[in-house]
């Protein structure tokens, strides 16, 4: 127990004097969930948009000012000819252009039938799309009220709403990739990092001529990332509720728990990595390109899995980062119980015994 | 067991695929003695000095360190050995206190054992107004001194230095090699790998290893005598003139 506390001693010594990692380590989630949660969101406002009108009527007007009015356009510009919208796209920063054909109130009284037509910049196919639909959504709002006031025998609403994320706030679906992204970073690389830094600088030899047990080195070496990890963690869910204003609708024991659970088996992780290098510069190659890269693109936080193709989906499997992902957005967005989860959390504990087993066996007693 | 004996050694072997580092080496070194294990670079030195450390398996062969089995009784061996590698070996972002309180936590030791022994090792260092200063601040020689003295702060029957001078000034070298003496005072063995031959002149008895095999094994003046050579030096280098893989130091 001795030889234990002084090791998980060293092990504090080296990460507290390392003031420059200890800042990264810690001011990370904090700058993560900032840039998610303000700077990169897939929610279009304020977008600047222009308008063609051939037809200047009430029905036009109308329509023009309720876009308008809404928080997500600004009709920057008015356009008087078909051929200019080109030009409007190229030189102003305009991502939609709405154009009226000539006689649109008339046609829509005569006819009960008239065309708008909506032009998006769709370089960015994501934006052009969000754009057209929340241009339709108005458009359609117009004709339901108009139609309101006929009283037309026959109708239909749909009427929408958002489950458990009724303002379609970005956040609630990055803080946990967030988490998972952390934490990964944090236990995988940095005890991948502190045991091949030994190895490097040849202290790890006299560790191991030492009566230390190997598992006891690797795991005091833990120690101090797990603790570190779970202070990342609650940085992150205070930031969330309080920031953000993502809310914990599950139980936090349980989400603490998962955290836990997902903790150790990027740990595990790391030392697997550790034994299977022996510089500092391939454990970081690895941990980003089999860890970090995998957390972030098939975990379904950026990119949704359903839309992969097969192999991908089946590949997405073996990423503990999706199953903790999917464990904590379910806990913390819809608020699920363990009886609704028991089997994502199996599926993670079964890969952190696999990966901690696996790890431990690898790890070099003897060095040749 | 020979009560005499620190290390026995029988035909050990150590094969890697079909490169044979170590052929077949027989040596007995005795309780207090200043071993000198010679050879260039690529000799089998460090190969050998690993198994007996119970770093690495050998091949074939037996050998005992304080009396335990290099095979079946590694974890006896750990405790009764210190080790100072060729690289350098304390924590340079730790400061002189904390590597000697953490090698000493390693070992078990008391925290009162640890505490008397470190003012006694700092007092001998006269490092009074360093201890509590970072590693990476001090001179090469003094971390090398320093690394020594922890290597055998937990009073081991025997220490292996595996090239302990690499790169240190010939004062500082000489400084080293009082300290080695005093150990073997207070009856620790020494087991040393060098490629400097006049270190070799500093030892009890030496032992010489080209490709692997010892080619000869005796007291230094001896081996002047039978090889007819003035220093060290040229008793190694009429032994390693044949040498195939490796050049001469």
């Amino acid at each position: 127990m001795k030889q234990f506390l002084s090791f998980v001693k060293k092990e504090f010594h080296h990460i507290l004097r390392d003031k420059r990692t200890m800042f990264i380590l810690l001011g990370m989630p904090v700058a993560q969930i900032i840039i998610f949660g303000f700077a990169l969101t897939n929610e279009v406002k304020n977008s600047k948009i222009a308008v063609l009108d051939y037809s200047h009527d009430v029905a036009t007007t109308a329509i023009t000012q309720q876009i308008n009015a809404s928080k997500y356009f600004e009709i920057k510009k008015n356009i008087i000819n078909y051929k200019n919208i080109e030009a409007a796209f190229k030189t102003g920063n305009i991502k939609m252009v709405v154009v009226f054909p000539e006689n649109f109130y008339e046609d829509l009284q005569h006819f009960n039938k008239a065309q708008i037509q909506l032009i998006a910049d769709a370089s960015d196919p994501n934006v052009a799309n969000t754009l057209t639909n929340y241009a339709t959504a108005i458009i359609m709002d117009y004709q339901n009220r108009i139609t309101d006031e006929r009283k037309l025998p026959y109708s239909i609403h749909t009427e929408v709403r958002m489950l458990y994320n009724p303002q379609l706030k970005g956040a609630y679906s990055f803080v946990p990739g967030v988490m998972a992204m952390v934490l990964m970073l944090v236990c995988a690389m940095m005890t991948a990092l502190t045991i091949v830094r030994e190895k490097e600088t040849g202290t790890m030899e006299v560790l191991l001529v030492s009566p230390a047990q190997p598992l006891k080195i690797v795991v005091a070496k833990a120690v101090p990332y797990l603790l570190l990890s779970m202070i990342n963690i609650i940085s992150i869910l205070l930031l969330s509720v309080f920031v953000l204003g993502v809310p914990i609708n599950g139980s936090l024991l349980l989400l603490l728990a998962v955290s836990f659970l997902f903790t150790l088996t990027s740990l595990a992780l790391g030392l697997l990595i550790s034994s299977a290098t022996n510089s500092q510069q391939t454990a970081i190659f690895i941990a980003l390109v089999g860890l970090f890269l995998p957390t972030v693109m098939l975990s379904g936080f950026m990119f949704p899995i359903e839309n992969m193709p097969l192999p991908l989906r089946i590949i997405s499997n073996i990423v503990p980062a999706k199953w903790f992902y999917t464990i904590v957005k379910s806990v913390m967005i819809k608020g699920t119980g363990i009886l609704l989860i028991w089997k994502e959390v199996l599926v993670l504990t079964g890969m952190m015994l696999f990966f901690l087993a696996l790890s431990i066996k690898t790890f070099k007693i003897r060095l040749a | 067991m020979n009560e005499n004996k620190a290390i026995t050694v029988d035909k050990l072997t150590k094969k890697f695929g079909d490169f044979t580092a170590v052929d077949a080496i027989s040596f007995d070194v005795n309780a207090g003695e200043i071993f000198g294990f010679l050879g260039a670079n690529g000799a089998g030195k460090t190969t050998a000095m690993r198994m007996l450390c119970g770093l690495s398996l050998p091949t074939s062969g037996t050998a005992t360190v304080a009396g335990f089995d290099v095979y079946h009784q590694t974890e006896n061996i750990k405790k009764n050995i210190g080790y100072m590698s060729q690289k350098f070996s304390l924590y340079e972002d730790l400061t002189v206190k904390e590597n000697i309180n953490f090698y000493a936590g390693i070992y078990g030791k008391s925290n009162q054992f640890i505490k008397e022994k470190t003012s006694q090792v700092i007092a001998n260092l006269h490092l009074e107004n360093e201890v509590d200063k970072l590693v990476k601040s001090l001179p090469l020689g003094w971390k090398q001194k320093i690394a020594f003295s922890v290597s055998i702060f937990h009073e081991p029957e025997i220490v292996f230095l595996d090239e302990p001078t690499g790169g240190v000034d010939p004062i500082t070298r000489r400084e080293f090699w009082s300290m080695i003496y005093k150990a073997a005072e207070s009856g620790i063995t020494i087991f040393v790998t060098t490629h400097y031959m006049d270190e070799a002149e500093y030892c009890n008895r030496v032992c010489i290893m080209v490709d692997g095999h010892i080619k000869a094994m005796d007291t230094p003046p001896q081996l002047k005598k039978r090889y007819n050579a003035t220093s060290m030096d040229e008793v190694f280098l009429k032994l390693a003139r044949n040498a195939e893989r490796a050049q001469a130091p």
